[in-house]
């Protein structure tokens, strides 16, 4: 088409220089041109073209592995059996993530579904407006998740469902098992992240304040989600930045500086470790008791098209989906295992439960830490900076 | 016959609406915003009140980081200057056929992406990295030296991104000296040491001094090398704004942070303005 338009605003112009186009119509020729090309060139013609395009459904995700495996065993059997196009787009955190939609228009308009992590921040989007209200009868698969995870959300919007449970996972500790046995590991636990003698080897997320508070709650032995002395937390922070090397900031920074030997020990997120154990590199993974585990949903956004939106949750919950997604990114499944079938793989990975009802694990009270979240972030940043 | 005054205007018009939609109107929405306030969700309630600014200067916290982005901004100008003016005195003397292509080396970077060449560091300077592979493989050490995360690290990045910004601006304004006044000094006698002392160092001024500002206005305004190859300790300004406004959805006080930073570099530029002039970037960009 570039060619075709190039060609035929070369003829304009020359009609122009030999006088036989009035410099009137000239303009007006190029002015429609441009606006033509504007609407279906790029940069903003895939805009358009999306736009134009009969169905289609934007997914936000957490990148790297975890979208590829949504990409290669949702997505794309999803369209191939339905024509419907899922755009699929990226974020490296909860609330960068909620920046962007708070700032698109109107907020939450440019976007649909999104892989949100835990239930502080079901509740976040919910107080912001962005809950959408679904129709439970529209996803059938719904029936196989467990009913564990589903009964925190329906408590936060008052019986109703804004999203759909899909997997769960730990963030955990990992450690180069080259480096550091398994019997050391085991016996300091969260306390490995203190070791002295590590120091200049340890890394930790540097954009999450709970994940950082809950292991020094575990730490200096307080419960994460009733923390009574937070003067231990604070100091305990204070004396690991003097230990640390490096505050990541995405899955991807956190594999590559595991892989590259740069870290021997941090916080890590289950399916990141699973993932590099599969690659063949000598990670180790740790959870101790009280490690931190969270729910992940797919959140429908208000104002989307629900029709599509169900049509892609229900999807998605199909146990073959589901399944392979699981395996792909390394969290399990929601799925309840007392319904469904699942892979020998899948119970295998951290943070699986065989019988589906989560006892015994540990996830961060939305109402305490959101309650919280602005002066403990604030904290955690002036710590992490050396104050 | 006195010219139709519109039409400087017409001409102007598409940029100047450019500026105005892309900079002026953001630049208004950030000052309202920094008066704002937010709620405990991430909310912001309009609003007209200084406590974001109070809040800046209650401690030393947040001002020491900017005095911090300042000493880093002065550091990567002396260094960009000194790194610079090498590279951009050698295209000036060359007469090699190959000058125009020396040229495109140092424009060479910008083609590939900012982020994609600061992570390169990594594998070059980690712990598993090309040097300390190169070293451990000689046996001149016995285990990795930890390179990374410091503040040489972030300079070294921030120096990598700039340096071609400051070379080309030595190199425009160094291109514009006659080279005819060179050879006047050396057949008055000049050592080749005091023609350049006395004629091209001088002449060569407004460029290094426009490279100068550049340099330092976009160093205290960048926050990938610092979040890169920075560790605990090195954060800059600008990370403190995106993690404000990205990371915890605190518009107002980020803005207000920015409307700092931005007064701040608004003195620098007067200053600068009022004893160099401003004039001498464009007369630089001339060739003088």
């Amino acid at each position: 088409m570039a060619n075709v338009t190039k060609e035929k605003l070369d003829r304009l112009y020359e009609a122009y220089k030999n006088g036989t186009l009035s410099r009137r119509q000239f303009l007006k020729y190029l002015g429609l041109a441009g606006a033509t090309i504007g609407l279906v060139g790029s940069p903003f013609g895939n805009a358009v073209k999306e736009a134009w395009a009969a169905e289609s459904i934007r997914f936000d995700g957490w990148g790297g592995v975890v979208s590829e495996a949504f990409r290669e065993h949702a997505f794309k059997p999803f369209t191939k059996a339905t024509g419907i196009k899922v755009i699929d787009g990226e974020f490296g955190g909860m609330d960068s993530y909620l920046t962007r939609v708070k700032a698109s228009f109107p907020p939450g308009g440019e976007f649909n579904i999104a892989h949100l992590s835990a239930v502080f921040d079901y509740a976040r989007y919910a107080e912001l407006g962005f809950a959408s209200v679904l129709d439970e009868s529209k996803i059938p698969n719904l029936k196989n998740v467990m009913a564990s995870m589903i009964k925190p959300l329906r408590d936060i919007t008052k019986g109703t469902l804004s999203a759909v449970p899909y997997d769960l996972g730990q963030t955990g500790i990992a450690y180069n098992t080259k480096e550091i046995s398994k019997e050391k590991a085991e016996k300091l636990g969260a306390s490995l992240l203190w070791d002295k003698g590590l120091k200049g080897k340890l890394g930790s997320w540097g954009g999450d304040h709970r994940t950082n508070m809950w292991y020094a709650a575990l730490h200096t032995g307080q419960s994460p989600n009733n923390m009574t002395d937070l003067k231990a937390i604070w100091a305990a922070l204070r004396e690991q930045r003097s230990l640390m090397k490096k505050y990541w900031s995405s899955g991807a920074e956190l594999m590559s500086l595991l892989a590259n030997g740069e870290i021997y020990a941090t916080v890590a997120w289950s399916g990141r470790v699973a993932a590099l154990q599969q690659e063949g590199h000598p990670i180790g993974y740790l959870s101790p008791k009280g490690t931190y585990s969270w729910m992940e949903y797919l959140f429908v956004l208000k104002g989307t098209d629900l029709e599509i939106a169900q049509k892609l949750l229900n999807f998605m919950l199909e146990p073959a989906a589901a399944i392979a997604v699981a395996e792909g990114q390394n969290y399990p499944p929601s799925l309840d295992p007392t319904k469904v079938k699942l892979t020998e793989k899948i119970k295998k990975m951290p943070a699986f439960d065989p019988t589906g009802k989560l006892d015994g694990y540990l996830f961060a009270n939305p109402a305490y830490w959101n309650a919280n979240q602005v002066a403990w972030t604030e904290k955690w940043d002036r710590i992490k900076a050396g104050s | 016959m006195r010219p139709k005054s519109w039409k400087p205007w017409a001409l102007l018009a598409p940029s100047m609406s450019a500026v105005f939609l892309l900079l002026v109107i953001p630049l208004c929405f950030v000052v309202v915003y920094s008066f704002w306030l937010r709620a405990p969700s991430g909310a912001d309630i309009p609003a007209f009140q200084f406590g974001n600014y109070a809040k800046f200067f209650e401690d030393f916290f947040y001002p020491k980081i900017l005095i911090r982005t300042i000493r880093i901004s002065f550091e990567t100008v002396i260094l960009c200057v000194f790194m610079g003016y090498i590279p951009a005195y050698f295209f000036y003397r060359s007469e090699s056929r190959y000058k125009k292509a020396f040229l495109l080396l140092i424009m060479l970077p910008f083609w590939v992406s900012f982020i994609i060449r600061t992570m390169s560091w990594i594998n070059i300077m980690g712990d598993s990295g090309l040097i300390n592979h190169f070293l451990l493989k000689i046996g001149l050490i016995q285990s990795p030296i930890s390179m990374l995360y410091n503040e040489f690290t972030v300079l070294m990045g921030l120096i990598m991104y700039l340096l071609p910004f400051m070379v080309l601006n030595i190199y425009v304004s160094l291109e514009g000296i006659d080279k005819s006044l060179l050879e006047a000094a050396r057949c008055m006698g000049c050592t080749e040491w005091q023609a350049f002392r006395e004629v091209t160092l001088p002449l060569s001024l407004p460029g290094v001094s426009a490279g100068c500002l550049l340099v330092f206005v976009l160093t205290a305004g960048t926050y990938l090398p610092p979040m890169i190859l920075g560790g605990p300790g090195n954060e800059m300004i600008a990370n403190l704004i995106f993690k404000r406004i990205v990371g915890t959805l605190d518009w107002p006080f980020g803005s207000a942070i920015s409307v700092i930073l931005l007064s701040l570099l608004f003195v620098i530029v007067w200053t600068y303005n009022r004893y160099l002039g401003i004039n001498q970037i464009f007369k630089s960009l001339q060739g003088n």
